[in-house]
């Protein structure tokens, strides 16, 4: 029985991107994303959202290296800030146009991922997850002695950069639609990677590193390029996030917390699932809303969090998508 | 010339304590091959229970170090049943999440009763003086400490029967079974050891220096370093690489800003995994 359900899977993996429900399903979340505040101009729900996008953003390419690798990256954020930095310099400081400049940002971030992880990524396991921490360390580091980006004070934009999307309130629904945009993408590249030989592949190294190898999977460059990938729409999540604030510095963009709530919306949703990330990320989303508006538990958000990613590794491993699964064994061939 | 020597001996005094700290690391990593990373946590809340045991009772704070070695060991038992125990024998990424989050929950109680300001012990220890350089008495006293505990350790592990068990159990878990150790109870033993050894360093540290909330992070870091140095699951080599941070520290000072000493850290730390991958990771395995 086991192997028939296999089979269904590889199926519907084999058929094309047009055919498969999922792909409409990650499309069907992308046009709710963008009516939604449309509906009588609802300010507020955007920009409710609008934090929901880039949470899902952060956490779909996180899920590329814990949820299908199996790496943990804690330092995940160093891609988001330091794509907002390089935005918001190149086009406060060079006066380069938003989307050229967003471009450059994933470019960049996604090459010094790449360069980084091929080093880095040498380490197994722990010692990985380890080195994470200080890739984010050493970049907030290098940001706060950096002088052209204002070092530890941060950088401003002028808010005349604006004026070129047509004024801030027409500024604030473009980006927003460009953040629901990076989210999309996001989906739809993981899900593109879950279903390819790549993701095969990483799969393998997340289940066993050695057999992969002895079975032709090349870990290494598997590993790096996986790294590199899952920099890229955060970076340029990044740079659309810092760029609608108008202002960056070292404090905000490198917040490890910002990491961690990311692995702990993976880790609720289901670890490799991508409906887990986006479940997960709404989730908490609305969780952490209604925690930081509660004055018992505004100051408790960071114990919140670890609570609840214990109480998910130790009880539930599987997230919510692993119960979904378990409960209705059917979902498994159309959810993803 | 003489300044030289000087930060060399402050480096020492310094580094053994980090060394300390990085023995409970290693004792926990050695005995069940587990990433601890309340490391950092327990090192902060040796500072802490100084800090409020001093301001609560008033004697000299050395008094406190039986104190907080019991309580850290105790604390240490409970975590292990609370968060390692069912881990055992999963993958890393399960144990590392779980030791993680119990981190986030002691920094984000201790940030939400303290803050994130800066804190210190008042100790007062007379210095000892040589030619023009005056090398601070709690730098001495935590050094000497950390010696007669690093002492006491080793006489546990290699004179004692139940020292002799935590060895088996870090050789061969399924072979120390056989032979009739308990090594559910050896494995929370040496978990309990190990926060109580990181929680008399932090005890240490902030006798020397101001602390924070924050400050398990940066030390946690130093003690994966040292253990990087030393050798994972050695406990005598973490001491010599205690001593090898302290005096990189002192000369990295000299060169440049203190904020860049953590990237020099991690830089470090993430060279000497990948130059010596093999020399690190077989010292358990053969």
């Amino acid at each position: 029985m086991k192997s028939g359900k296999t089979v269904s899977i590889a199926e519907i993996a084999r058929a094309p991107m047009l055919r498969r429900p999922f792909f409409w399903i990650i499309t069907l979340v992308i046009v709710a994303f963008v009516v939604a505040p449309l509906i009588g101009n609802n300010v507020e729900l955007r920009e409710s959202l609008l934090l929901a996008a880039v949470y899902i953003t952060l956490a779909a390419n996180l899920n590329i290296m814990l949820g299908f690798a199996g790496y943990i990256n804690f330092g995940s954020i160093v891609f988001f800030g330091l794509g907002g930095y390089i935005c918001v310099y190149l086009i406060a400081s060079l006066g380069w146009p938003l989307p050229a400049a967003e471009l450059a940002a994933g470019a960049l971030v996604s090459a010094l991922a790449l360069f980084f992880g091929l080093g880095i990524l040498r380490l197994r396991g722990a010692f990985f997850a380890l080195a994470t921490i200080g890739i984010n360390e050493g970049v907030a580091a290098f940001v706060s002695n950096f002088q052209p980006w204002g070092g530890s004070a941060g950088f401003y934009m002028p808010t005349t950069v604006f004026a070129s999307l047509g004024g801030p309130m027409r500024a604030l629904w473009i980006i927003y639609f460009l953040l629901v945009a990076v989210m999309g993408l996001s989906l739809y590249l993981t899900y593109a990677i879950k279903t390819s030989k790549f993701g095969l592949g990483l799969m393998a190294i997340g289940q066993n590193e050695d057999a992969a190898v002895v079975l032709g999977v090349p870990a290494p460059l598997y590993k790096a390029l996986a790294y590199s990938l899952s920099a890229f729409l955060p970076a340029i999540a990044g740079g659309l996030y810092f760029f609608k604030g108008a202002f960056i510095q070292p404090a905000d963009a490198f917040d490890l917390g910002l990491s961690t709530e990311a692995m702990v919306i993976v880790m609720l949703g289901g670890r490799g699932t991508i409906t887990g990330a986006a479940i997960g990320a709404y989730l908490y989303e609305e969780l952490r809303g209604s925690l930081l508006t509660s004055q018992t538990f505004s100051n408790f958000q960071l114990v919140v969090s670890g609570v609840l990613l214990l109480i998910i590794v130790l009880f539930v491993p599987g997230g919510l998508m692993g119960w979904i699964y378990r409960r209705w064994p059917r979902t498994k061939a159309v959810l993803e | 010339m003489l300044g030289i020597i000087a930060s060399v001996i402050d480096g020492v005094l310094i580094g053994s304590v980090y060394g300390l700290a990085a023995m409970g690391l290693t004792l926990i990593w050695g005995v069940m091959n587990v990433v601890n990373l309340t490391h950092g946590a327990a090192i902060v809340g040796g500072m802490f229970a100084l800090y409020l045991l001093t301001s609560a009772i008033g004697i000299s704070p050395y008094a406190m170090l039986p104190i907080i070695l019991i309580g850290g060991f105790i604390i240490g038992v409970g975590l292990y049943w609370i968060a390692v125990h069912r881990m055992i024998g999963q993958p890393h990424l399960m144990i590392l999440l779980s030791t993680f989050s119990v981190n986030l929950v002691v920094i984000g109680l201790g940030t939400a009763v303290w803050g994130t300001g800066l804190f210190n012990v008042q100790v007062s220890v007379p210095g000892v003086t040589w030619h023009r350089y005056t090398f601070s008495g709690t730098h001495i006293v935590a050094a000497i400490l950390t010696a007669v505990i690093a002492g006491a350790l080793y006489l546990f592990l290699y004179h004692t029967r139940l020292g002799k068990a935590v060895r088996a159990v870090a050789n061969n878990r399924e072979a120390a079974e056989l032979a009739g150790i308990p090594t559910t109870r050896i494995l929370s033993l040496s978990f309990g050891l190990g926060v109580a050894l990181a929680g008399v360093a932090g005890m240490l540290i902030a006798t020397m220096f101001p602390f924070t909330v924050l400050s398990g992070d940066a030390y946690q870091l130093k003690s994966f370093v040292v253990t990087a140095l030393g050798g994972l699951g050695n406990p005598a080599g973490a001491l010599l690489g205690g001593v090898a941070l302290g005096l990189i520290e002192g000369f990295a000072a000299q060169l440049m800003p203190v904020s860049w000493t953590l990237v020099i850290e991690f830089m470090l730390f993430v060279l000497v995994l990948i130059i010596f991958p093999r020399g690190v990771f077989s010292f358990k395995r053969t």
